[in-house]
C-alpha cells in the first residue's frame, strides 16, 4: 500500500515536470525554426531598406516602422483609457449590478475574436468617423483590442496593493485621490506595466483587426501623419506568403520578417521587464 | 493637570446588523497614555477607530452618540475629518510604511498638508524620527526605502510617520503585537517619552504591557466599557467582578 502511494506520487511529479517542459520545448522549437530559417536574410539592409522589385528584394523598413507607429497610436490611446478603467473598478466601484456588467462587458471583450475588432474598426473609425483607412484607425483599432488586457491587468494591480497603504494615508488626512495618486498607483505600477508590455506583445502581432483599417499591401514610403496608411511585420508575412505572384521567391524574406517580429515583441517585453525591475527595486527593499 | 480632552458619552456603533459598540462613555485626558483592554472582539479596536473616523470606510457602519475633541463633536457634520485626522494620528498593528524612502514616509503627511519648503521638510522630518527613536539607526540612509527596515524599525518609522503632522492625540492599534519582545521594549520606552508632547491611547492584548506603559485603563467585554479608571486602581482594585477575572487571567 506505502509502496504504491509513493509510485503514485512520483508518476505524478514526472506527469507535471513533462507539461512544464513540453510547453518549454514547444516555444523554444518556434523559435529555432524561425531563427533557423530567417537568420541569412537578416542584415543591416534588410532592417533599413523598405522593399523592392515587387517586394522580392529589399528589406522591411517600412512595415518594421509601421509596426512601431501602430504600438504607439494604439498605447497612446489604451493606456489611459485602459488604466483609468481598471482604476476605477479596483477603487471606485461599489460592486452593484452597474459595475457588475460593466465588469462582463470587459471580459467579453476579452473574448472578442480579433477580426470582429477589425470589422468594428472598418465601422467606427474608418467610416462612421471618417478617418479612412489609415494609421489613426488601425491604431485605435488594436487599441480597443488591447483595452481589456490592460483593464483587468490595472483592476488586478491595484487589487493586489495591501489595503494597510490606505490605511496608513487616509489616518495622515490624505483624501482618497491623494492616497490613490500619492501611494496606491506606484505601488501597482510594475504590476500596470507588465500588463501593458502583455498588451503591447498582442497588438504587434495582429493582423485581422489592421487588414480593413489601416493596413497597406504596400507604401513606397513610412506614415508621415496618422491618416497615411501603413505597412505592418504581420500584415507583410500574409501579404509575402498568400498575395504575391512569386511566394517562393519571398521565402526568405517571410521568415527574415517573422524573426524581426518577433525580436521586435521579445525586445519590447525585455525593455519593459527591465524597466518594471528597476522601479520594484526603488519601491520595495 | 489632569484636563479632558476627548469625551465619548454613549457611544453606539453598529457594523450593519451588528451592534459592535454599546453606551460607551468615556474620558481620556490630556498628555496621558490610556490602554484600552479586552478580549479580542470585544470592540476595543473598533472604538479606537471611532476617534479618527477610519469607520467611515467600513460599509454599513453607523456611530450614534457623542465624541468630543476639544469640546467639538467629531461627528457632527461640518467636521473636517482631514483635519481631524491630521490632529489625531494612527499607528496600525502591522508596521505599514509606504513603499517609499524613509524621509518620504515621514514626510508624506507635511507635504500632505501644504508643506513644501525643503528646509522645512526637513526639519519635521528630522524631529519626527529623533521623537520616535529611530534617528541614530537611519541617519545615514533617510533616502532607501522604508520597507528595508526590521519590524521594530518600521513600526517606529510609522510612529514618526504620525507624529509628523503634529497630532494632539495617537491612538495605537496593538503596535507591538507583530514585534519581538525587544523590538516591544523599545516601543514601549516611546510610548513612555511620547507623552510628554502627545496624549496616546493604546489598544492592547497584553495586560502586562497596559500595567507597564499606562495612566489609565479602559476594560472593554462584548462591546461594552466595564470599567476604567487609573491603571493602578484597575490592577490592584478592580470594583467589577468581570475586571478581576480577567486581569488575573481567568478568561480572554
Amino acid at each position: 500500500m506505502m509502496k504504491m502511494r509513493r509510485f503514485f506520487d512520483r508518476i505524478m511529479t514526472v506527469i507535471f515536470w513533462m507539461s512544464a517542459i513540453s510547453v518549454v520545448m514547444l516555444v523554444m522549437a518556434i523559435v529555432m525554426y524561425i531563427f533557423v530559417n530567417g537568420y541569412e536574410s537578416i542584415s543591416w539592409e534588410f532592417i533599413t531598406q523598405p522593399p523592392r522589385d515587387s517586394m522580392t528584394k529589399g528589406g522591411i523598413s517600412t512595415p518594421l516602422i509601421g509596426t512601431i507607429q501602430l504600438v504607439l497610436v494604439s498605447m497612446f490611446f489604451a493606456m489611459p483609457v485602459g488604466v483609468a478603467t481598471g482604476l476605477y473598478f479596483a477603487e471606485y466601484s461599489r460592486g452593484d449590478a452597474f459595475t457588475l456588467m460593466l465588469g462582463l462587458a470587459v471580459r467579453c471583450l476579452a473574448g472578442v475574436p480579433s477580426v470582429v475588432f477589425g470589422l468594428f474598426g472598418l465601422s467606427l473609425f474608418v467610416v462612421l468617423l471618417k478617418f479612412g483607412s489609415c494609421l489613426l484607425s488601425a491604431g485605435l483599432t488594436l487599441g480597443c483590442l488591447a483595452l481589456p488586457l490592460i483593464v483587468t491587468a490595472t483592476e488586478q494591480a491595484f487589487l493586489a496593493v495591501p489595503q494597510e497603504y490606505r490605511d496608513g494615508s487616509y489616518a495622515l488626512g490624505a483624501t482618497k485621490w491623494q492616497t490613490i495618486y500619492k501611494v496606491v498607483f506606484p505601488a501597482a505600477m510594475p504590476t500596470i506595466i507588465t500588463g501593458a508590455i502583455l498588451s503591447i506583445g498582442r497588438v504587434a502581432g495582429e493582423t485581422a483587426p489592421i487588414i480593413f483599417t489601416g493596413a497597406a499591401f504596400f507604401t513606397p514610403d513610412i506614415a508621415k501623419n496618422i491618416f497615411d496608411e501603413v505597412m505592418a511585420l504581420p500584415y507583410h508575412i500574409l501579404v509575402l506568403a498568400t498575395a504575391g505572384t512569386r511566394i517562393e521567391q519571398t521565402r526568405p524574406i517571410q521568415y527574415g520578417t517573422a524573426l524581426v517580429l518577433l525580436i521586435v515583441v521579445l525586445g519590447i517585453s525585455s525593455v519593459g521587464i527591465y524597466f518594471r525591475n528597476r522601479f520594484r527595486r526603488s519601491t520595495r527593499a | 493637570m489632569t484636563d479632558i480632552q476627548l469625551k465619548v458619552k454613549d457611544l453606539n456603533l453598529y457594523y450593519g446588523e451588528n451592534h459592535v459598540l454599546q453606551d460607551v462613555s468615556l474620558e481620556i485626558f490630556r498628555k496621558k497614555v490610556t490602554a484600552l483592554i479586552g478580549p479580542s472582539g470585544c470592540g476595543k479596536s473598533s472604538f479606537l477607530r471611532c476617534l479618527n473616523r477610519m469607520n467611515d470606510f467600513i460599509r454599513g457602519a453607523g456611530v450614534k452618540g457623542l465624541i468630543e475633541l476639544e469640546g467639538k463633536n467629531i461627528y457632527s457634520k461640518n467636521t473636517d475629518v482631514i483635519s481631524l485626522r491630521r490632529n489625531v494620528g494612527m499607528v496600525f498593528q502591522k508596521p505599514n510604511p509606504f513603499p517609499m524612502s524613509i524621509y518620504d514616509n515621514v514626510a508624506y503627511g507635511p507635504r500632505l498638508h501644504g508643506i513644501r519648503n525643503k528646509e522645512k521638510l526637513d526639519e519635521i522630518v528630522e524631529d519626527s524620527i529623533k521623537g520616535a527613536a529611530l534617528w541614530e539607526e537611519v541617519k545615514d540612509k533617510l533616502s532607501s526605502s522604508g520597507l528595508g527596515l526590521s519590524g521594530g524599525q518600521q513600526q517606529r518609522l510609522c510612529i514618526a510617520r504620525a507624529i509628523a503632522t503634529q497630532p494632539e492625540i495617537v491612538l495605537m492599534d496593538e503596535p507591538t503585537s507583530a514585534l519581538d519582545p525587544l523590538a516591544t521594549a523599545k516601543i514601549e520606552e516611546l510610548i513612555r517619552q511620547l507623552k510628554e508632547d502627545f496624549t496616546v491611547i493604546i489598544v492592547t492584548h497584553n495586560m502586562q504591557q497596559a500595567a507597564r506603559i499606562s495612566d489609565y485603563t479602559a476594560f472593554f467585554l462584548l462591546g461594552e466599557l466595564v470599567e476604567c479608571g487609573l491603571t493602578t486602581d484597575i490592577f490592584t482594585s478592580p470594583s467589577d467582578k468581570r475586571t478581576e477575572d480577567y486581569i488575573t487571567g481567568r478568561f480572554g
